[in-house]
């Protein structure tokens, strides 16, 4: 029988293996991680972990009782540490080794390091897994100051929740405006200015020289002289897709593990999902290495699927979101900094949308607290419908309506 | 068995492609609309905390604004990760132009 091996137990790693058992696959399943918890869901870390006072609930893909119920070998708590093409067999860090049929790469991407003197002080907290989130916690409380170093989405949230705890919270952000790789300059000015308003010392454009400084009190030493003193450092300065295994078994790699769009790799018997992939999408044209819970459960569905024997292809538009200060922002598409930009509804309360346009093209759209519309236009994206400007900006003109109209010959 | 039935909002106020919410002893419900039949089940989606009358509708499909998930809103089922267990749902009457359920179809 067919051995199905998964390594990272990750959100992908987890979604794969509820996919292959859900799809008819009966044969035996390892799942490797190097973290000793079964899969969860990383979005909470950031949210929902560091703004709830009470002890909050953990989003675990699967509860533990399924993984009995499904004949699932566990191997948590293990690193693999080398995958050997040719026997077909993987060696994790205890040095025993195991043989797969299949494999699954989900080992998703690990935190990018400060690389600046001091970046490894104790109390430089980047947020990937529950014990990151366990640890920076304590420190949301009205007597801290949060240093946080990078305005991405993580950072942001851990923004958001340190000020909604009362805490003293300043951003720091090398680049002119925030979530610059995740949003158009529009929506990065509102946050911005969102941010302000809700007390954020945030400065943009400055750069980090070093950080020192006791233990328990940090020390960050900007390259303009100021030093700021911190309770706590939340360093969220992006991610690397982990992909050395695969480099190393001569995989190809390109930032990410290159996949086709049935998830297989250059190797027609390993497949990849999640963070880590750098794959094609049929609808954009284009190849993305994605960083969001979608591409992370969607993409392992279809490896799973193919796998399964069902073939499939992973191809879908983009989708992302993030919350902060209770507000909902969902991000679909492609955004650019070049595109036409019309707004429905009023963004300045965070209660609308904006839509990205190349020609009569939807290209991206950012909903403020607006989901259902959102949805709607992620569809129009798909169907490459033609729209006009003025009527994605009437609010009488639904957005269901446009999405109904059919794709033109 | 009439007596015990409890209107939840207006038939016209639903259409095919947007649910609407309505609420029923404290707890939020979903009625949808589809094929010139309506259908009840409880708002919140069963994985987290997404509110089904504002997702997406797609035949007899519901789509959580939240993660993207789905059920059938006639069976309660979950079809589409990450949403695993079932919805509860409630039969309907139409009458008077106004949608009805027997509440105790399901206790709360
Ligand atoms: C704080 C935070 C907030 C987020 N918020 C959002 C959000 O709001 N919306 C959104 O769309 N996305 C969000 N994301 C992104 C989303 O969580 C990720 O895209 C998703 O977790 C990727 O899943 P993955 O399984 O590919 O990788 P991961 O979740 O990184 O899992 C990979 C796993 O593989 C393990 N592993 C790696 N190498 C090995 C090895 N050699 N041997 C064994 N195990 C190994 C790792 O330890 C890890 O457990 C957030 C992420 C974080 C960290
Ligand atoms: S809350 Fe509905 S899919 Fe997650």
């Amino acid at each position: 029988m067919t051995h199905v091996v998964v390594i990272g137990a990750g959100q992908a790693g987890g979604r794969a293996i509820e996919a292959l058992r859900g799809n008819g696959f009966t044969g035996p399943i390892t799942l490797i991680g190097a973290e000793t918890h079964l899969p969860y869901e990383r979005p909470p870390l950031s949210k929902e972990m560091l703004l709830d006072p009470a002890s909050p609930k953990i989003d675990w893909v699967r509860p533990a009782a399924w993984y009995a119920e499904h004949n699932i070998t566990l191997k948590l708590g293990q690193t693999a540490t080398k995958l050997d093409r040719g026997t077909k067999t993987i060696t994790l860090q205890d040095s025993t080794t195991i043989s797969y049929d299949k494999l699954i790469l989900a080992t998703g991407t690990t935190p990018r390091k400060l690389a600046i003197p001091g970046g490894d002080h104790p109390r430089c907290i980047c947020i990937r897994t529950l014990e990151d989130s366990e640890k920076l916690r304590p420190f949301m409380a009205q007597d801290s100051h949060i240093v946080v170093i990078g305005a991405g989405f993580i950072g942001l949230e851990a923004a958001a929740a340190a000020r909604s705890h009362g805490a003293a919270v300043t951003v720091l952000e090398m680049a002119p405006r925030p979530m610059g790789r995740g949003v158009p300059a529009t929506i990065g000015e509102l946050y911005a200015q969102l941010h302000r308003n809700k007390g954020v010392d945030l400065r943009l454009n400055t750069q980090i020289s070093h950080i020192d400084g006791p233990d328990t009190e940090p020390q960050i030493h900007l390259a303009d002289g100021t030093t700021l003193t911190a309770t706590a450092i939340v360093v969220g300065i992006g991610v690397l897709p982990e992909q050395d295994l695969a480099t190393q078994a001569g995989l190809e790699t390109n930032n990410g593990i290159v996949v086709n769009t049935h998830a297989q790799t250059s190797d027609p018997d390993i497949y990849a999902a999640g963070d880590v992939t750098r794959h094609p999408n049929p609808l954009l044209g284009c190849d993305l290495r994605l960083e969001s819970w979608q591409n992370a459960q969607n993409q392992a569905i279809a490896a799973a699927k193919n796998i399964a024997g069902i073939p499939t292809t992973y191809a879908e538009i983009p989708w992302f979101w993030s919350d902060q200060y209770g507000i909902n922002m969902q991000i679909t598409g492609l955004p650019s900094d070049t595109a036409t930009e019309v707004t429905r509804g009023d963004l300045s309360t965070f209660q609308g949308l904006l839509f990205q346009l190349t020609g009569a093209k939807l290209t991206a759209a950012i909903g403020l607290n607006s989901p259902r519309d959102l949805r709607f236009a992620k569809n129009i994206i798909q169907a490459q419908i033609d729209v006009t400007p003025d009527e994605l900006a009437n609010p009488a003109v639904k957005l269901q309506d446009i999405a109904k109209r059919a794709r033109p010959a | 068995m009439t007596e015990q039935l409890v209107a939840l909002c207006d038939a016209s106020a639903v259409s095919e492609d947007t649910p609407v919410q309505a609420k029923l002893a404290g707890e939020e419900l979903c009625v949808y609309l589809h094929d010139g039949a309506y259908y009840v089940t409880q708002d919140l989606c069963t994985h987290g905390p997404g509110y089904l009358s504002e997702g997406f509708v797609e035949g007899c499909e519901v789509e959580c604004p939240f993660h993207q998930g789905k059920f059938n809103f006639i069976t309660g089922e979950a079809t589409a990760a990450p949403c695993t267990d079932k919805l509860r749902t409630w039969k309907t009457t139409v009458q008077d132009g106004k949608i009805w359920i027997n509440p105790a179809e399901h206790a709360a």
